[in-house]
């Protein structure tokens, strides 16, 4: 029978852990208790996006969107909106600014600038229900590429529609996939590098929550592109519900035929394994990735040679990213010309960012390339919150950057940013407002990577150290102003003789906010002022008293 | 599974998620006010969804709305179709659904006798 109302529950990660299971548990009591389980459907979804607004319920098909959900308010939404159908207003979502509520989703201006291809099915299908990522037109692509194209055009239509990693370094998706097709091998592999480490970023996790079926998919068209059989996940333990949902979704895929034998009954053999990452942040890096697979300790090794010609067990490897391989299907079925009508001339498409911060809403935003700053922070964002100043943000994560005001024009591209001084990165966005102290933001990271990095080779290992003392000391009003050169140089250094992404990009964080921000790293040295009030300096005691105490003790 | 296997189960999913994507042709509206329940409206919303269901109606959707005002010909039904004016049913029993249904939804000719409005 078919239901009269959807009600959508978001079972992210941070709604769970603002206690949904408990709100979707009573919403069953009371939808049984009111006789209406035969014409509601309750389904748990992946992300939905705004966070900050979690636990968040959206129901159909009239689009309320609940928000900041208590159990006690359950009753009254069965009983007023479920029966009656008179949504509960005041539960409603209401904009910081209009103060108005807005009855439909698409009305809330956190949705409307968005754009959503990776996330097109988070929070609006079921993940752990095949059959309803099928309704959304899953697998056909996979159906298409094995009962119509060759390896060769997968890749040609994937090259021309301009598809770059969405992992952060944004190399073309198809040469990768042309590169490790060109090798000849027995055997070949696919990993879908789920290892999101950046410090705030949990866009990967969001895809893989509320869609993991998506991911699969990509992989399975790569690996007939490839000529692969087999393909690995390496997921973060860290993300146990992420974990959970692969695992339904492989198991519903084989069991569908999806994946396995003979897929399709086209002859196209291909299955799909989970490997857990213990948390190191340096096996994001592709050739740490693969030795962590094979058992070994996670260290990158110098490349060449490429994964693409030597990689797992020394077969060619194919490795993308979660949200790369997220957009492939829809590349597939809309066609290459479609997916490079969205964007700028030399970044495709969407990207996904996680905003945090300093700002109104806090969430998963996904936007096409070439949207500014300022309107993802402004606009999406809302702003920063309590009439405080906006002072930067910063993209990229430990890898990347802070960008000031001036600059909040800048398109959003794999290029613009790198100008600035920053990366595109995997798409952590955090705002930052004048109580945020620069000095002490690339402190931050520094002390991340610092403690992230292998050891392997001395510019990473002893120079993050190094950066990571002379800022402790600025911090502390110990600094000394040959020290910003310092920085600067140590930092170049670093970045051209590091081995693997790990170390090239660590400084970024500490140049970028030099860059920018240098009157603040002044500051610090020669006034002992820190405009944020962030840093803490020693009280340094007057001569006078000093000599009396030593007096004393004499 | 064959590809036609996967259109099989998308086809049926679809139907299942119809709600969620607001295409639909035909939107049928049961006034769930006080009142309307007390004169019966849980029983024709109930039938609607039996009906749909029976006649594998794709492109129809079964919702509800609040109290309109008309109390003395509640049940209150309203059609919505696209491109078509609002057409309002009073004092809707489980009978006349199955002819709504029949006549108005799916050969498009209302039940004149119990139409109480006709909304541009």
């Amino acid at each position: 029978m078919p239901k009269r109302l959807d009600v959508l529950i978001c079972s992210g990660a941070a709604c769970i852990s603002n206690n949904s299971q408990l709100i979707r548990k009573k919403l069953e009591e009371v939808i049984t208790k009111e006789g209406l389980q035969e014409e509601v459907a309750i389904i748990e979804t992946g992300c939905m996006g705004p966070c900050e607004l979690g636990p968040v319920m959206l129901v159909y098909p009239d689009g309320s969107f609940y928000i900041r959900l208590k159990e006690d308010d359950v009753e009254e939404i069965v009983k007023e909106h479920f029966l009656k159908g008179r949504p509960v207003r005041r539960l409603l979502w209401e904009t910081p600014e209009a103060r108005k509520i807005a009855e439909e989703k698409k009305q809330i201006p956190f949705f409307e600038k968005q754009f959503k291809i990776a996330l097109a099915n988070c929070g609006k299908i079921d993940p752990e229900n095949i059959e309803e990522y099928i309704a959304t037109g899953g697998y056909e692509a996979l159906g298409k590429v094995l009962t119509e194209m060759k390896p060769e055009e997968v890749i040609d239509e994937i090259i021309k529609s301009g598809l770059r990693g969405r992992g952060g370094a944004g190399f073309p998706t198809g040469l990768k996939w042309k590169f490790t097709r060109e090798v000849q091998s027995d055997e070949k592999y696919v990993i879908c590098n789920a290892d999101e480490g950046d410090p705030g970023a949990f866009m990967d996790r969001a895809i893989l929550e509320g869609d993991p079926h998506s991911v699969l998919e990509g992989m399975a068209i790569a690996a007939y592109a490839i000529g692969a059989k087999q393909g690995y996940i390496y997921v973060r333990a860290e993300y146990p519900l992420a974990v959970k949902r692969l695992e339904v979704a492989i198991k519903q895929a084989r069991k569908y035929g999806l994946l396995g034998k003979n897929i399709f009954e086209t002859g196209f053999d291909f299955d799909v394994e989970l490997r857990m990452g213990a948390g190191a942040f340096v096996c994001g890096e592709e050739t740490a990735l693969i030795a962590s697979i094979e058992g070994k300790r996670g260290q990158p090794r110098p490349k060449p040679p490429y994964p693409a010609q030597s990689g797992l067990w020394g077969k060619p490897t194919l490795i993308n990213n979660v949200e790369t391989l997220a957009n492939v299907r829809h590349i597939i079925l809309n066609g290459a010309s479609w997916f490079s009508s969205i964007g700028t001339e030399k970044s495709k498409g969407t990207k996904v960012f996680a905003l945090s911060g300093k700002v109104v809403n806090t969430g998963l935003v996904e936007v096409p390339m070439g949207i500014t700053l300022r309107e993802l922070v402004f606009d999406i964002g809302g702003g920063v919150p309590n009439g405080k100043r906006f002072k930067a943000v910063q993209i990229g994560g430990p890898s990347g950057g802070c960008v000031p005001e001036e600059y909040l024009d800048t398109p959003v591209d794999y290029e613009s940013l790198k100008e600035l001084g920053t990366i595109m990165g995997s798409g952590g966005l955090i705002v930052l407002d004048e109580d945020d102290c620069m000095v002490n933001i690339a402190k931050f990271f520094l002390e991340f990577t610092m403690e992230e990095s292998c050891g392997q080779c001395v510019p990473c290992r002893v120079g993050l150290k190094q950066m990571y003392d002379i800022l402790d000391k600025i911090t502390k009003g110990e600094g000394r102003v040959e020290d910003i050169e310092l920085l600067e140089k140590l930092g170049k250094e670093i970045q051209t003789t590091s081995l693997c992404g790990l170390g090239q990009s660590a400084p970024n964080p500490v140049l970028s906010t030099i860059r920018y921000f240098r009157e603040e790293y002044m500051e610090h040295i020669k006034e002992e002022k820190c405009r944020a009030g962030v840093c803490q300096f020693k009280k340094k005691e007057k001569l006078e008293t000093v000599i009396e105490k030593i007096k004393d003790i004499i | 599974m064959k590809l036609e296997d996967l259109r099989r189960i998308r086809e049926k999913a679809e139907k299942e998620m119809k709600l969620r994507e607001g295409k639909a042709r035909i939107k049928i509206v049961v006034g769930m006010g006080t009142s309307g329940i007390a004169a019966g409206a849980r029983e024709v919303l109930k039938v609607f969804l039996e009906e749909v269901e029976k006649r594998d109606l794709k492109d129809v959707i079964v919702t509800q709305t609040g109290e309109k005002g008309l109390a003395s010909h509640e049940p209150v039904v309203e059609i919505h179709e696209e491109g078509k004016p609002v057409i309002v049913y009073g004092n809707v029993t489980p009978e006349l659904v199955r002819r709504i249904v029949a006549e108005h939804i799916v050969n498009g000719n209302p039940v004149s006798d119990y139409v109480i409005e006709v909304r541009e």
